[in-house]
């Protein structure tokens, strides 16, 4: 498993008496832990195949996936992540009120500049591929985060593998 | 005018005076091109009179020992106690210490107010003064008297300009990684008068002072439109650069500050664009389907450098400041990037990736004379003094929960932490105060 686990254990006995950091390491571990690429559900601590009403943005996120993960340094999408993005455009073909917009997202392991323009080429191939299945570009606005918004933290693969990620709002940022 | 200044570190010093006596012959002299010099011991005495005069006395002493080219002797072992600093001192109870340089000063407030702050700088071995000046200023620029008493030392010893009296913007960062906080931030060189100059509700990246105006241009997600921004220091007036149909980041000035040079993101696609601030007309200058970003004027404006990863990786590029003749100038092993051309002209330092290291280097503007200053888990973005003699840049450690600035002599010696009350990254050195 990830070194992060063992990392916040270890700080979790050190920290005991305090436990709001308890609390916050847990998570943490859990998250670089899963052994799939954790959804937003999963941050919300929400179990796969819950009860979310079908349309919603819960039904989105757990059951349909919001983000895809990228190679180092890649921009091309892997089959896994055709196959979340082919279940992506079914939803919302069936639900084709939502707008979106795809966040690109660079891993730590590259230069702040350079990480923006990767994570806009990120959304791009993302937002590329989704047209390709039928849903309208001017539905799809992309907006890059570079390596500022990672959401596993730890200095190996295990991470930057979650953080170098294309993800998937619907009716997202500034729509 | 200056009393409306909101940003009291703008107020310019008023007025500087040579001391009447002329300076001799320096035979106490550092060259500082030969690499790992030993550093000069120089004895820096309490201005005075009082607890001001020891403060600043204590401010030049710790600018020139952070150089790396002084070693200023404890107070404890000075033998003479000076008590009139227009006199000469007694040459022999300072080379006994092995003082070869002393300073001597005095602070007063003048009957307006303001503060008359002078300094004299003694060779001791040959006996005779090198320097001698006297400056007013309002009592709450001690700190800027003191930079540029040590700025006028060093001066005066090197032969090269110093880079004392001068700031740096950066982004200061609190907060875990996943809900990180940034904030552009101005402080002294010395990490003094540290304060925030935006607020921490949207992400803002890559702060760069104008070389002439109290200005800079940085990137930020306000509103969730990626853009890059001016920043008035003296009114705290902002606006975006441009009206670009897509993300604009990696701002720099032009050298004459009259354009800003940034990236324009479209599709999968970054191009490096000009815009003049006064015709506000844009030029692109670069049009490839590839990466082009980090672009960095050449001293006199004729060149940039920039990065683009046209050719696989990112690698260092130099075309003429109209975007003609775009030559390679790395190809060592990795990837290199966030070119700066030094102000002397000479060097250009880079972010360099290879083998899992992130390190800091320079190499000539042909892409000659590759060295390497610093190398580790991630060390990146360098920012180069006004004199071109030191380098800041960000490093993150392994494990770290966020990165922390460090200055480094050119010549790779004499990195040094720069202290910040929280993380910070982007450092962007100022020029020379006036």
């Amino acid at each position: 498993m990830s070194r992060i686990h063992a990392q916040a254990a270890g700080r979790m006995q050190s920290i005991a008496r305090n436990p709001i950091m308890i609390a916050l390491f847990a998570s943490l571990a859990l998250a670089a832990c899963a052994k799939k690429p954790m959804n937003s559900a999963g941050d919300l601590g929400l179990g796969a195949n819950s009860a979310a009403t079908p349309g919603s943005t819960q039904d989105f996120t757990v059951n349909v996936g919001d983000r895809i993960f990228f190679d180092t340094d890649s921009t091309s999408i892997r089959a896994d992540a055709q196959a979340t993005l082919d279940r992506q455009a079914q939803w919302l073909a069936k639900y084709p009120n939502y707008a979106i917009t795809v966040e690109g997202h660079a891993d730590e392991r590259g230069t702040r500049e350079y990480n923006l323009a990767l994570g806009a080429r990120r959304a791009a191939s993302t937002k590329e591929y989704l047209s390709s299945r039928g849903i309208s570009a001017s539905k799809i606005k992309t907006i890059s985060y570079g390596k500022e918004k990672p959401v596993a933290v730890c200095d190996d693969i295990s991470c930057w593998s979650q953080n170098r990620r294309a993800v998937t709002v619907l009716g997202g940022a500034g729509m | 005018m200056l009393k409306r200044n909101p940003f009291r570190f703008l107020i310019a010093l008023a007025t500087m005076v040579t001391l009447m006596i002329a300076p001799a012959h320096a035979r106490v002299e550092i060259n500082i091109n030969k690499g790992n010099v030993e550093p000069l011991p120089i004895a820096i005495t309490d201005f005075l009179q009082g607890e001001l005069g020891q403060k600043i006395s204590d401010v030049v002493a710790a600018d020139l020992k952070r150089s790396g080219l002084f070693a200023p002797i404890a107070k404890t072992a000075f033998i003479e106690k000076i008590t009139n600093p227009d006199a000469a001192p007694r040459f022999e109870d300072w080379k006994v210490i092995n003082a070869q340089a002393l300073v001597t000063g005095r602070v007063t407030q003048e009957g307006d107010g303001r503060l008359k702050a002078e300094f004299r700088l003694w060779d001791s071995f040959a006996g005779q003064q090198m320097a001698g000046q006297q400056f007013f200023t309002q009592p709450e620029n001690w700190r800027r008297v003191a930079h540029i008493i040590a700025d006028a030392i060093y001066e005066q010893i090197t032969g090269e300009k110093g880079y004392f009296d001068t700031r740096i913007v950066y982004v200061a960062e609190s907060g875990p990684k996943t809900a990180r906080k940034r904030q552009l931030a101005i402080m002294d060189q010395d990490g003094a008068n540290a304060r925030g100059i935006t607020n921490s509700n949207d992400i803002v990246l890559t702060p760069r002072f104008s070389p002439n105006k109290q200005e800079i241009t940085y990137m930020s997600f306000e509103g969730n439109e990626p853009r890059v921004y001016l920043l008035q220091l003296e009114t705290g007036q902002r606006e975006v650069v441009g009206n670009f149909p897509g993300m604009t980041f990696a701002p720099r000035f032009s050298p004459d500050g009259q354009r800003v040079i940034m990236s324009l993101q479209q599709d999968g696609n970054a191009n490096i664009y000009t815009m003049d601030l006064r015709s506000r007309t844009t030029t692109r200058l670069t049009s490839t389907a590839a990466i082009d970003t980090s672009p960095s004027y050449s001293p006199d404006g004729g060149q940039i450098v920039f990065e683009s990863d046209r050719g696989g990786r990112q690698q260092l590029y130099v075309m003429s400041s109209g975007g003609g003749g775009q030559n390679r100038i790395s190809f060592g092993d990795g990837s290199y990037s966030t070119p700066v051309w030094s102000p002397r002209g000479d060097l250009i330092a880079f972010t360099k990736q290879s083998g899992g290291k992130f390190s800091i280097g320079v190499m000539k503007p042909d892409g000659s004379g590759e060295r390497i200053l610093t190398t580790g888990f991630h060390n990146e973005g360098p920012t180069w003094a006004p004199n071109g003699r030191v380098l800041m840049f960000f490093r993150q450690n392994a494990g770290a929960g966020g990165p922390q600035l460090y200055s480094i002599d050119l010549t790779g010696y004499n990195e040094q932490l720069v202290q910040t009350k929280g993380f910070a990254s982007d450092p962007a050195w100022s020029p020379l105060l006036e």
